[in-house]
């Protein structure tokens, strides 16, 4: 039974975004049993089906910031309105700055999977996210330094993340 | 990727992998210009390919785009399997044809609902319209991932998938799982006429395009997964191996992605082009539910682009039952494809319009030369024409509802400028 998935959005072709495909990657090394490891381009019909209905999920996400930090991350837990429950107070999830009249090609994006796995009840038991602030997103494949140097750091994390979950179901 | 502030206050969520504007000049009460600006990665995969293995291609250029990545695979396949000379027939040839089907669900799936339908029916995007119509929604996304499920089992993963090589797949999928994917298609069939119903009854603009049409033509069906010719509107068909002859693409100084004309002309690929095109080879099915919805023998309007994509899925539904009726696992799954010295051309059918790949490879296999036209570096005349006569139309509006107008014009099309770029920034010059 899957109890975890973790969700690395981003473009590993465009150097720094790719920290989220590069974490899934990193996990893929580790003994997971449960866990379900996914790298995602952050299309929100495919983030829904993803982590519905999964206790936990983690999405792990580059940010650009200004100013600009890179290689802080910063854990979110989201708030979920789940059927049945109260609803939560309206904090924003990180990166849910509205853009109400999103006209991009394709560009929908995680507050979206979110607002839109609420509408149709597609959500996980808990959502985490984990934001990476960037530094370079420009073609390549590899990553700034300061990117480079969070990486390890944000494995440990999430594997923590992972494991007092375990612990808090037990 | 995101943008964020520092203060958590976010611009767009939006991954970036180009920005693009619409920069409109009015002078006089005439529009002078409609640039669209767009910025588009694609040309740096051509060189990127150089002196890489002939071999490499499919699973390169499917990384130019999460949404249609099975259009860069097969195209590529196409391309150098010309070049080698060897042509893919029989089973390996229809289960690439199921793996493009499984694309053009997800990605129709995807436009039709969660991009394009909310324009016609007021709504700001499709979570607003989920809140409403949450049912509508859910179809979509069943659609969407019957789409899917298809990409998953042939192609190995649903995003840049990795099943597939030059002369046909890694591995083959069993009859078994095929079986068992039949029956997830099933009640998508029956979401995927729902949903040209729906959209026959939205309100359409009048506006009737005079766009040369261009799309791939195989005389043994709807041409999806390759073609013999290239059939175009005011022409007669002509050879794959004469795309470079008759499109030619050329630099804009305002935009990093190139422009092609055909024969020196405007153009349009995609649902509009096929389906005027090769509309007599749909299945009765999708025929009938075509002539219901209104359309006729042709489509020139672009805000009905959505009522052909869902004829389309309807057509793709049907078309990946077919294939798993008849299937057979390929034994092996490839077509052993020798490198030689020579020149391929591979076309194929994306969501959005005809994908064209050319190779240019030395006997030693490596590759010397790659040229892509992806469909909307070809559209980009058309949509900017498109914009010329909508704001021509409306300069009485402001510039908040001229941007709306001028995104539901640009939304017709489904541009893949490069999967996620930021629109619309418009720029309305008045003097």
């Amino acid at each position: 039974m899957t109890t975890a998935v973790v969700i690395g959005v981003g473009n590993e072709y465009r150097r720094d975004d790719g920290i989220g495909p590069a974490l899934v990657a990193a996990l893929e090394d580790r003994w997971l049993p449960a866990v379900k490891l996914i790298g995602s381009d952050g299309e929100p019909a495919r983030l829904i089906d993803d982590w519905a209905g999964v206790p936990l999920a983690i999405v792990v996400d580059a940010v650009l910031c200004d100013p600009s930090t890179p290689g802080e991350f910063y854990r979110t837990e989201v708030p979920l309105d789940h059927p049945g429950a109260a609803p939560s107070a309206p904090t924003e999830p990180p990166g849910a700055g509205a853009h109400p009249h999103s006209a991009g090609s394709h560009s929908l994006g995680i507050p979206d999977a979110l607002r839109l796995g609420q509408a149709v009840e597609r959500l996980p038991g808990r959502l985490v996210v984990y934001a990476v602030e960037a530094a370079d997103v420009s073609f390549g494949t590899e990553f700034s330094a300061p990117v480079a140097a969070a990486l390890p750091r944000l494995v440990d994390a999430v594997l923590t993340e992972l494991k007092s979950a375990r612990t808090v179901a037990r | 990727m995101s943008h964020r502030a520092r203060q958590l206050k976010v611009s767009s969520l939006a991954r970036v992998e180009g920005e693009g504007a619409l920069r409109v000049t009015v002078r006089d009460g005439v529009v002078e210009r409609a640039d669209l600006q767009i910025y588009e990665p694609p040309r740096f995969f051509e060189a990127l390919l150089r002196g890489r293995g002939y071999t490499e291609p499919p699973d390169i250029t499917a990384r130019i785009c999460g949404i249609c990545p099975v259009a860069y695979q097969t195209s590529a396949c196409n391309a150098i399997e010309d070049a080698c000379g060897v042509r893919i027939d029989g089973p390996i040839r229809e289960l690439r044809r199921l793996l493009y089907c499984g694309e053009w669900i997800s990605s129709h799936a995807l436009h039709i609902y969660l991009l394009h339908a909310p324009d016609f029916l007021g709504y700001p995007d499709a979570i607003a319209l989920a809140a409403d119509h949450r049912e509508i929604v859910e179809r979509g996304l069943l659609l969407k991932k019957a789409g899917n499920a298809i990409l998953e089992l042939v192609g190995g993963r649903a995003i840049h998938p990795v099943n597939v090589r030059v002369g046909g797949f890694y591995a083959a999928p069993g009859r078994a799982r095929l079986d068992h994917l039949a029956g997830q298609l099933r009640p998508a069939l029956d979401a995927a006429i729902e949903t040209v119903r729906w959209v026959a009854g939205f309100g359409f603009p009048d506006l009737e395009t005079d766009h040369e049409l261009l799309a791939v033509h195989d005389p043994a069906g709807y041409a999806i997964e390759g073609g013999t010719t290239v059939r175009r509107s005011a022409g007669p068909d002509f050879e794959v191996d004469a795309f470079s002859n008759h499109v030619v693409e050329e630099q804009v100084p305002y935009s990093t992605a190139l422009h092609a004309a055909l024969d020196g002309g405007r153009y349009l690929t995609g649902p509009l082009a096929r389906y005027t095109l090769n509309h007599d080879q749909l299945s009765p099915l999708a025929l009938g539910l075509a002539a219901d919805a209104g359309l006729g023998s042709e489509c020139r309007n672009p805000f009905r682009s959505i009522v052909v994509r869902a004829i389309e899925t309807v057509y793709a539904v049907e078309e990946a039952l077919r294939l798993i009726a008849s299937y057979q696992p390929p034994e092996p799954s490839y077509v052993v494809v020798p490198a030689r010295d020579g020149v391929g051309h591979g076309l194929s059918e994306a969501p959005r319009g005809l994908l064209y790949h050319r190779y240019e490879i030395g006997a030693d296999g490596l590759i010397r030369s790659a040229t892509i036209v992806p469909p909307t570096a070809q559209n980009q005349a058309a949509i900017e024409e498109d914009l010329r006569r909508t704001v021509a139309a409306n300069l009485h509006l402001g510039d908040e509802p001229l941007t709306g107008l001028c995104e539901r014009t640009i939304r017709n099309y489904d541009p893949c400028i490069s999967c996620s770029t930021h629109f619309l920034e418009l720029t309305v010059e008045r003097s």
